[in-house]
């Protein structure tokens, strides 16, 4: 059975400019073991669906339809309180920004003995110890939980974010752009990190990217979202080697490829449309150079193109340049 | 490469106190201030003083000279033990005023900072009305109401110099609460209580620490002022009463400086030792205006 399974969510925002359709209608799943990778441009609905799944939707967001059923439970449909006490056991967060997201005046060892012991009944000492040995699994010497945030570089900032999304062996682990903002050796290092948790310890991840690379490196299946829907979504090796929708296909084309011609490739016209605002027909179809009247006028459906890989494009792969 | 997590504390306590140490203006006020702490611990004791020990006629506006040091006031008591023991109050009134003051404007801050409701507005519309009122007048009526006991004019100061604390803390809170690190901690299921006593307070504490060392010079001020305008505690000697009584006596016209000079002096000193203190404190805490 699936450890995550998300079906047709949509979160809407409500603003003085009309409702805004953040995720409209996302589904994919995730199993024990498995990393999948949220990928697509900023303000796509990556990180809304992210906090759909944790329930920290700002106050003016909702999840007004579908259903994210973590390990047999609808998480819309359980209380608030019931949410938060659970939120770190069954999913934690690995966050964006590690340089801010840990406390500047209070150790490192009390900020994750602080969220062991908000779920679990131990003493202090015992958390002290949990928080030792979650430090040796990140590779960092134990003794230092009594150091302060800013005693750590930025790649040890973020081993200690993963110790802390670690704390209380969560089913499943968010990765809101892990690595975003090191470099790419310190990168290849939290990688190596995140594939050894998954593999070890069996957990679900959750990798939200916009950096294709790290897909391969990490993720068995791929999700591809733009304006608020996914786009397509199968395992690595089918999207990279087979692109089927247009959007995927001039995504990977915007990053240069080692072994060919040294070319910039043109990126991707214009720009994201409003969510408040979006066209009509299929999303992508003004930055599309393949879009035809039908891509206009009707809205694609996600479809199975072949074995466990889906596209929302009327033309299914048989567009060509 | 490696070190020990308490090598590290141990460094950065050294480091704040060689920074500490090479900044003229804390050590200054840290030895001003340690020396009216000293003389308000030991001084009544080591040399006692009674308020009714009124002396003879011959007693009376003596100069300074061998029997007192720093002469005799207008009812022949002896000056410099009554400086001696005004320091204890003087500095009893600062201390306790300041703490009921920081108090109240931590409390009040952090809870409008951190919460955008009618409460939070309510809070902040009653600190803009003390903030504009004067605060002398408000002082001389309440204490005027209220009596002049040592534990009202404490209780008189402090309530009316928290809402220079209050705006600066609820800055700070709203800047602190909008940090990434508020946003992990309310993943992690902290309630509200948690978040404010455990994160905000912490970050909002150098602040609040620098901001009280510049409130206990104020609140010393007050006193001061409160005492030499009889509305002081008559029981107790503090540096305030002196002046007032010098005042009274025409102490200033009949040329006895012995009687006005040292309360005066004092009161000067206490004050500079606090606000020097204050800012050193601030450009040490503060990162924005550390040199290195």
């Amino acid at each position: 059975m699936e450890l995550l399974k998300i079906d047709n969510l949509k979160t809407y925002f409500k603003t003085n400019k009309g409702i805004v359709r953040a995720v409209d209608g996302v589904s994919f799943s995730i199993e024990r073991g498995q990393a999948v990778g949220l990928v697509g441009e900023s303000g796509c609905g990556k990180t809304t669906t992210a906090l759909s799944i944790v329930n920290l939707l700002p106050d003016n967001g909702k999840v007004v339809e579908g259903s994210i059923i973590l390990n047999g439970k609808d998480l819309t449909k359980l209380s608030k309180d019931k949410l938060r006490k659970q939120r770190w056991k069954n999913v934690s967060i690995i966050f964006q920004s590690a340089m801010n997201a840990l406390n500047p005046v209070m150790k490192v060892g009390d900020q994750i003995t602080e969220a062991i012991m908000y779920h679990n009944y131990l003493t202090r000492d015992e958390a002290i110890k949990r928080a030792q040995e979650l430090f040796t699994l990140v590779e960092i010497d134990k003794d230092r939980i009594n150091n302060y945030p800013h005693e750590f570089s930025g790649g040890m900032k973020q081993r200690v974010m993963i110790a802390m999304a670690l704390a209380c062996d969560p089913k499943l682990i968010i990765g809101d752009e892990p690595t975003t903002a090191l470099d790419v050796i310190v990168q290849a290092q939290i990688l190596n990190l995140l594939n050894k948790i998954k593999e070890e310890l069996n957990t679900g991840l959750l990798i939200i990217t916009h950096d294709l690379s790290i897909l391969g490196e990490i993720c068995d299946e791929i999700v591809i979202m733009y304006a608020g829907k996914v786009v397509e979504k199968g395992s690595t090796e089918r999207i990279y080697n087979n692109h089927v929708h247009p959007y995927t296909y001039k995504l990977f084309k915007s990053y240069p490829d080692i072994h060919g011609k040294k070319i910039l490739e043109e990126p991707i016209k214009g720009s994201a449309p409003s969510l408040s605002d979006l066209p009509a027909g299929c999303r992508f179809h003004p930055r599309c150079s393949f879009a035809a009247d039908k891509c206009r006028i009707e809205e694609p459906v996600l479809k199975e193109v072949s074995l466990n890989h889906y596209s929302a494009c009327h033309y299914g792969g048989a567009w060509n340049e | 490469m490696k070190n020990s997590g308490h090598e590290m504390a141990y460094k950065r306590y050294k480091e704040f106190f060689n920074i500490f140490l090479h900044n003229k203006m804390a050590v200054t006020g840290a030895v001003i201030l340690g020396v009216f702490i000293a003389i308000a611990l030991i001084g009544p004791e080591v040399y006692p003083f009674d308020l009714q020990s009124f002396g003879t006629a011959k007693d009376v506006m003596n100069p300074p000279g061998t029997n007192h040091i720093f002469g005799t006031d207008d009812m022949g008591r002896d000056v410099l033990g009554n400086l001696i023991a005004g320091t204890r109050v003087s500095l009893l009134v600062g201390g306790l005023s300041t703490l009921i003051s920081m108090i109240i404007g931590t409390v009040l801050g952090i809870y409008a900072g951190y919460f955008d409701n009618i409460f939070s507005m309510v809070i902040m519309r009653v600190t803009d009305f003390f903030l504009v009122i004067p605060w002398l007048p408000l002082m001389l009526v309440l204490t005027a109401i209220l009596g002049t006991s040592i534990w009202n004019i404490i209780f008189v100061i402090g309530m009316t110099s928290w809402p220079g604390t209050a705006r600066i803390v609820r800055a700070q809170t709203l800047s602190i609460k909008e940090r990434p690190f508020i946003e992990r901690i309310m993943s992690i299921g902290a309630d509200t209580n948690h978040i404010m006593i455990k994160h905000i307070l912490p970050n909002v504490f150098p602040l609040v620490f620098a901001n009280t060392i510049l409130v206990s010079a104020e609140a010393i001020l007050s006193e001061t002022t409160l005492s030499f305008l009889g509305l002081g505690d008559v029981s107790r000697s503090s540096w305030g009463m002196m002046l007032h009584y010098a005042f009274e006596s025409g102490a200033a016209s009949i040329g006895a400086y012995w009687y006005f000079l040292p309360p005066g002096i004092c009161v000067v000193l206490l004050v500079l030792s606090f606000t020097f203190l204050g800012y050193a404190l601030d450009e040490i805490l503060n990162p924005k205006l550390k040199r290195r």
